[in-house]
């Protein structure tokens, strides 16, 4: 493991990765309370608690890098840059939401933002991000691929297939598993025969380390490294990041299978506070700039929800020739 | 016009197609020994081991790492060494590839083609014999091409890596070893335009694949009653040429459709029901079936031959409806 002195030293880098995080936080926050409130159909799956996965990784990545994400993926394209408002939108169903309307919380795409999609069949985007990865080293481009991917994902055949033709090919790809303990409901230690996803990355030949995946800090450091290995032609690495998805599964998650003193523990280390206490405490940012940031999110999140709501619906017209290219 | 082997039909297509466009590439499993069928041999000579890639037997990942390629702007073409492996790649080509272009918008396209041999008759058993066409069909998003002669193996081919959809080429094992004209260069045969292979007044029969041949048996034998029947070979399943078939049903009013697929849910169920809806009043007898029957596909000469329909169950089908009309 990376020693976890910060590598963050700039304040304006600082202030973005901490605006991004709150910002995600405060999108899911709102979407949460949109679900409660019937004000949008549909699933969504929250990654509060998740953050510091998200920004730490599309940290270490540059222009002309992809991320590839799955269900639980509004942070992930949050943190390459895509507009909230437009992610919103998608999940009140209009038309102006990145898909349209036609995909929802987890089927949505930015390639300019670096954001090869969301997908909603667990452990999908992982054979797709490793080819994404092949067409970098074809092209010569240079570009790296994060292919983001659950806990529950590691025990698809879609996972063992790709880690190991992205290793045997030493494609520029990194592995990101966001381990947050449970697939749907179930305990890791019901559905895996490992006590570290990580560990499989012998399997493949593959470097594997574990973060504390709350630990922008910790993620940052880690991304980083192993970017730099994929864009210098060494191949993937498998990065567990240990977290906790603090809402569970998906909107109308009750969360019977877990105690509320487990929450709590994780509470204790929620990856903002943690950050936010860091920087002040290293005084990289300070408690102004801290509170600003907050202020301009409350606002941006208040207005992407009005952006939704007052976005038109899409017509049904023109589906039918919109299905091929 | 030379004459070739439908198989070195296919490589002719890949080899120009490779040629011609860089950022084409071929990738499966033993694709650089030429593969099961000897299809893709010599190609990584010429072409080299970048663009000719051995994959392991990961058959999700080989039609998964070629959306994801694809999406960045790359051509492959992915080999699935026998059809029924298909199946173990169905998430990524159905639930992925598909719908990527429809989810994502004008940014994602997935020029992938994928080819894959199909058809029994060559003892293979149940697992290395069937013809999965029609669960292709059953949801959209991926085009699907069935050449049953080399000159169309050739030009469907040049068109399916052109395309900017996901295509399913299906090959069939029987017709790799048939010979046939060729035209040589841009031969290119578009999707969605079936091909006459025989006029007929009497009966339209729609086969495809290796049934276009027993077709065309059938109507050499049933000329020799007096009955003449059309040929009507769709070439792509989907787009389907629905205005071909039906002009022809309009000409002949009786409909046959022969598949190697199995019966239910099948190639011919859709045809029959399309037709039904479009030009039942045309109809003077019941649309028959020629498919598959619905039991796995055996291994033993006799009993293949007792699953897998032929030219024999054509004529039969054939009489049966234009007896039902008199």
């Amino acid at each position: 493991m990376m020693p976890t002195t910060p590598t963050i030293r700039d304040p304006a880098l600082a202030a973005k990765l901490y605006r991004s995080m709150v910002l995600i936080r405060e999108f899911e926050q709102a979407l949460d309370q949109l679900f409660a409130s019937g004000a949008i159909r549909g699933t969504a799956h929250f990654c509060v608690g998740q953050e510091a996965t998200a920004v730490g990784v599309s940290a270490a990545l540059q222009a002309g890098d992809y991320v590839i994400s799955y269900h639980r993926g509004h942070g992930h394209f949050i943190a390459q840059g895509g507009d909230p408002a437009r992610i919103m939108a998608e999940l009140f169903g209009k038309a102006t939401g990145y898909s349209g309307g036609r995909g929802g919380s987890q089927h949505v795409s930015s390639f300019e933002h670096g954001f090869l999609g969301s997908n909603g069949i667990t452990g999908g985007g992982i054979p797709v991000g490793t080819g994404a990865a092949l067409a970098l080293k074809l092209q010569r481009r240079n570009g790296v691929v994060a292919v983001f991917f659950g806990d529950g994902a590691a025990n698809q055949g879609a996972f063992h297939e790709s880690l190991n033709l992205g290793s045997l090919w030493k494609l520029p790809v990194v592995y990101l598993c966001e381990n947050n303990l449970y697939s749907m409901f179930t305990h890791l230690r019901e559905s895996t025969s490992v006590g570290h996803i990580a560990d499989r990355a012998a399997a493949y030949g593959m470097p594997g380390q574990i973060v504390d995946g709350n630990d922008l800090v910790e993620v940052f450091n880690a991304a980083r490294q192993a970017v730099q290995r994929a864009r210098d032609g060494q191949g993937p690495s498998l990065i567990e990041c240990k977290t906790y998805r603090m809402l569970g599964h998906s909107k109308s998650d009750k969360r019977a299978y877990r105690t509320r003193e487990e929450e709590a523990s994780w509470q204790a280390h929620d990856p903002i506070t943690l950050f936010r206490k860091r920087m002040l405490d290293e005084r990289i940012l300070t408690p102004e700039s801290l509170t600003a940031i907050e202020g301009e999110v409350d606002r941006q999140v208040e207005q992407a929800v009005r952006f939704a709501r007052e976005s038109p619906f899409p017509p049904a017209r023109g589906l039918e020739e919109s299905v091929y290219a | 016009m030379p004459e070739l082997f439908y198989s070195h039909a296919v490589r002719d297509a890949l080899r120009e197609e490779m040629a011609r466009d860089p950022r084409v590439f071929l990738m499966g499993e033993d694709i650089s020994y030429g593969s099961a069928f000897g299809v893709t041999k010599g190609l990584v000579e010429e072409f080299g081991t970048e663009r000719v890639r051995n994959t392991p037997v990961s058959e999700e990942v080989i039609v998964g790492a070629g959306i994801g390629a694809a999406l960045l702007g790359c051509r492959p073409v992915v080999e699935i060494m026998f059809m029924d492996f298909i199946l173990l790649a169905l998430d990524q080509l159905l639930n992925h590839g598909a719908k990527y272009h429809f989810m994502y918008g004008d940014q994602a396209r997935v020029p992938l083609v994928v080819r894959t041999p199909a058809g029994a008759r060559r003892g293979y058993g149940p697992t290395h014999s069937q013809s999965l066409d029609s669960i292709l069909l059953t949801l959209p998003g991926v085009k699907v091409a069935v050449p049953a002669t080399p000159a169309d193996a050739k030009g469907l081919l040049k068109t399916a890596i052109r395309d900017d959809n996901p295509v399913v080429f299906i090959e069939n094992k029987t017709l790799y070893g048939r010979r046939g004209d060729v035209p040589e260069g841009e031969h290119l045969v578009p999707f969605g335009r079936a091909r006459i292979a025989r006029e007929g007044s009497n009966a339209t029969v729609v086969a495809t694949g290796q049934m276009v041949e027993d077709a065309l048996a059938a109507a050499q034998a049933l000329a020799g009653d007096g009955i003449e029947i059309e040929v009507v070979d769709p070439r792509t399943l989907r787009p389907l040429d629905m205005p071909a078939i039906l002009e022809s049903v309009q000409k002949t009013a009786h409909l046959v459709i022969a598949e190697e697929g199995h019966r239910t849910g099948g190639v011919g169920a859709e045809i029959a029901a399309r037709v039904s809806e479009e030009a039942f009043y045309y109809l003077d007898g019941p649309i028959r079936r020629v498919a598959a029957r619905d039991i796995p596909i055996p291994c033993s000469e006799p009993l293949e031959r007792y699953v897998i329909p032929g030219a024999a169950d054509i004529i039969k089908a054939v009489k049966e409806t234009l007896n039902a009309s008199t």
